[in-house]
């Protein structure tokens, strides 16, 4: 197979603008918690929660966009939980994350089980159907790849924009900012840091459980324990990478995403001399050069991972 | 001038923070159009007071009146409404950010599709012009200059028509020049009916800017007058509860020279200058003042002489030797004794007692340690000996130094340093945040070591500080240094042109002129 003619396929660009998709809500979930100011190590365990609670929602009758909300929901629970020990309560976020992955990792299991106890091949439900949209997916090329998707795909495009528009030009945005700068020149101005940091973290992790419940109601039908696969730890490397702005994190998502699409079109290549395991890793050593090129440079908020304790100096 | 009802009226205020008690039934009244003086001591509560009032803390008892309303206490939010504004000593501004958007933040509904940016541009403009803040909304707070920063921090207030502008510790951080803009400032501002109080421990300043004032002793009013009917010496035997302790100063005789610098500079890694072309000679029996606004490049000289820095290119000698690539510890064997600026942060380890505290730069040596093992009965004798020849109240060996007051945590390393009869003593900020007494045993400590032998480097952004104990200066500007001048020669202004990048004030002044000048 010939790679170069790979990249002029649109089928292959469905595929990466497919995969994209739950990397660009966790990433951008994780992007509004740290320009707060609050590193949310529980993404991995909460994009887990989101496939689970998602997928349970349509099983047990509900409707697909209630699967969504109702994952969402779940997220912005695990948010609040995390929001209560590490901003209220001033904990270290880089263990009360790791906690809330484990729990939410390990709940999503338990309620599956409880909710099938005697299944040995998961069930499947009917997933969104890819958007027959008119006119816009008549548009070659770029018709197929951005709207022959399903409808979350292109919610997770408009995010981008909308949370790049939000942080740049709203009065709200700039106090977020402004709080994972510095919370006393929020607090000076009489803003609360608390709640602009639990708004943060709450929203940011309903967006994770929302890449979460991607995998279980679009990407696939049904729900693995495991599925995440440490896409939720990709989001964050994808942050650094990203700068904290949401226009180059489009990017750095896109690129993770390509280099996914395309070792697994190489792996299935038989006539290939490499190992296959060499593709495997290719996206993840792709993020670490990455990272150790961008993050150099990058201008990481500077309250990040700073408790904010009023009335002290 | 005044109205006789008083415009904020704060009745009986008292604060505790755990056993100590920061403020005691504390009354301040304040009319529209004077600028009040707060006086005090570091420590004696002036800030605790200002961040009850602006709601940063709780006040245990007491009620705040402003415009006969009362105040809801611990609300920042309430506090900005009601038309209070504060200038932090340290600025609350968020350096990533731009002046603009460091001004405007919480002025505008939060649920707003996009921000009013042309009418507030406008507004801020106008202030800029009638005020003479001069300063530009574009660009991002890091690259402002500390004064510059401060005029954005009294922009944010009157950009929300602050009717009461309280400062704390205004011109810790200026330059002389700019602490008469500031206060040309503040006086337009009161012409124009606000009402100002001001947080300092300087005298000078009270008498200068103040309609009335107020004197804070720990945590109580003690003295309360106009201005224009006391004086300094009143006030400043008010402050400190008696006689003010005098630092005898005994004439130098300076020797050779200990420590040299011959056009040294130094990088970060990422390839920015930290030092540039940095000379200077410390002789024995000396002591060398290095003024400068903080950030200038104080702190990474002091780095540069304890071994944490290396320089890039010049020469750097010690006692005669060429120091090349020497760790900190090489040079507290050579002689060097460090006074760091953070007390807490690198000169202890908050968390260990005297006695381990003590030994952190000796421990090394046969008396103190054998076979890898600390000789107990050593840091016990050793600790008694510094702990009452260097009068430290620790209040037991056995807890750990973080419970210790500030003056006694210098002291502590004040005690440490000399013990060990070092031949170049550098001290950082060495009276920073101590009171009058604590600083006046810390400068006749290290006059007397100076006059011992030792070649003493003290930094500091208080030039009345350099003025008392050093017997020359360098000024220190963006990684340089300037020649060397004696106090008498030179005077606050010129200190104050060099200070904001005109170092080659003292080389222009003819010997004739600098005597003339004394």
């Amino acid at each position: 197979m010939d790679t170069l003619q790979l990249f002029l396929e649109a089928g292959f660009w469905m595929a990466v603008v497919r995969m994209a998709t739950p990397l660009l809500f966790g990433t951008l979930g994780e992007l509004i918690c740290e320009r707060a100011g609050v590193l949310n190590l529980g993404i991995e365990g909460i994009m887990a929660a989101g496939c689970m609670s998602g997928w349970t929602w349509v099983y047990l009758g509900g409707d697909l966009w209630g699967g969504i909300l109702f994952a969402a929901c779940v997220g912005g629970a695990f948010g609040l939980l995390h929001a209560i020990f590490t901003v209220h309560l001033g904990l270290s976020q880089h263990v009360t994350g790791l906690g809330i992955t484990m729990l939410a990792s390990a709940l999503s299991s338990f309620v599956f089980r409880m909710v099938l106890p005697d299944v040995t091949t998961p069930p499947k439900i009917v997933p969104f159907a890819p958007m027959d949209i008119p006119i816009l997916g008549d548009i070659p090329v770029l018709g197929p790849i951005i709207f022959n998707q399903s409808p979350l795909t292109l919610l997770a495009l408009i995010l981008v924009f909308f949370v790049g528009w939000f942080l740049k030009h709203t009065p709200a945005g700039l106090a977020l900012c402004m709080t994972g700068e510095n919370p006393m020149a929020v607090e000076s101005q009489g803003l609360s840091v608390f709640a602009i940091r639990t708004c943060a973290v709450v929203v940011g992790s309903g967006l994770m459980a929302v890449g979460g419940a991607f995998l279980t109601l679009s990407a696939f039908d049904a729900f693995y324990i495991g599925m995440v696969n440490g896409r939720g730890w990709i989001c964050i490397a994808l942050v650094v990478f990203s700068s904290w702005k949401p226009s180059k994190a489009l990017l750095g998502v896109v690129l993770f995403a390509a280099f996914d699409a395309l070792q697994m079109r190489v792996q299935q290549d038989v006539s290939m001399v490499i190992p296959y395991q060499f593709y495997l890793m290719m996206p993840y050593v792709f993020s670490i050069v990455a990272l150790i090129i961008m993050s150099r440079r990058s201008a990481y908020p500077k309250a990040l991972l700073v408790p904010f304790r009023k009335g002290e100096r | 001038m005044q109205d006789s009802t008083p415009f904020l009226q704060l009745l009986g205020i008292s604060k505790k923070f755990g056993s100590v008690t920061a403020l005691s039934k504390v009354s301040l009244s304040l009319h529209q159009g004077e600028i009040l003086a707060l006086l005090g001591e570091n420590g004696a509560g002036k800030t605790t007071l200002m961040n009850i009032l602006f709601g940063h803390y709780v006040a245990d008892s007491g009620s705040i009146t402003l415009n006969g309303k009362e105040l809801p206490s611990g609300s920042p939010r309430h506090a900005l409404k009601a038309g209070l504004g504060m200038v932090h000593q340290h600025f609350t501004l968020a350096d990533n950010m731009s002046v603009f958007d460091n001004i405007t933040l919480g002025t505008e509904p939060l649920f707003a599709f996009r921000r009013k940016k042309s009418e507030a541009i406008r507004k801020i403009k106008d202030l800029i012009n009638a005020y003479e803040l001069d300063v530009d909304h574009r660009s991002l707070v890091k690259h402002l200059s500390v004064g510059q920063r401060q005029r954005v921090e009294i922009l944010k207030a009157l950009y929300r028509d602050t009717r009461i502008l309280i400062l704390d510790e205004p011109t810790a951080v200026l330059t002389p020049q700019e602490s008469e803009h500031l206060f040309a400032t503040l006086r337009l501002l009161v012409d124009k009916g606000l009402a100002i109080i001001f947080i300092t421990h300087k005298l000078k300043e009270v008498i200068g800017v103040s309609d009335r004032c107020l004197v804070l002793r720990h945590g109580v009013v003690t003295y309360e007058h106009r201005t224009s009917e006391t004086d300094m010496d009143t006030l400043a035997r008010e402050m400190v509860g008696g006689e003010v302790p005098k630092v005898e100063v005994l004439p130098g005789a300076p020797g050779e020279t200990v420590l040299s610098l011959h056009m040294v500079s130094a990088c970060d890694r990422h390839g920015f200058s930290l030092l540039h072309e940095a000379s200077l000679h410390l002789r024995s029996g000396e002591i060398l003042g290095i003024a400068g606004v903080s950030g200038n490049g104080q702190g990474h000289l002091a780095d540069l002489i304890s071994g944490l820095l290396s320089p890039s290119s010049g020469s750097f000698e010690l006692l005669g030797e060429e120091v090349v690539r020497l760790g900190p510890v090489d040079m507290v064997r050579r002689g060097v004794g460090r006074i760091p600026e953070d007390r807490t942060g690198t000169g202890l380890i908050g968390d260990m007692n005297v006695q381990e505290n003590l030994i952190l730069e000796n421990y090394w040596k046969k008396e103190v340690s054998r076979y890898g093992l600390l000789k107990a009965s050593f840091m016990k004798k050793n600790s008694e000996e510094i702990t009452s020849r260097y009068d430290v109240r620790c209040g037991g060996e056995e807890l750990p130094v973080r419970m210790m007051s500030g003056g006694n945590m210098q002291k502590l390393i004040l005690g440490r340093v000399l013990s060990e009869k070092p031949s170049v003593i550098m001290a950082n900020q060495p009276t920073w945040g101590l009171d009058v007494g604590a600083a006046t045993f810390v400068h006749s400590q290290l006059i007397s070591a100076s006059r011992s032998g030792a070649g003493v480097i003290i930094i500091s952004e208080d030039l009345d500080e350099l003025f008392k104990v050093a017997d020359v200066i360098q000024v220190m500007y963006q990684g340089s240094l300037s020649a060397p001048i004696q106090p008498s020669a030179t005077n606050a202004r010129e200190m104050g042109l060099a200070m904001s990048g005109h170092l080659d004030v003292f080389t222009m002044v003819s010997p004739e002129e600098a005597c003339h000048a004394a």
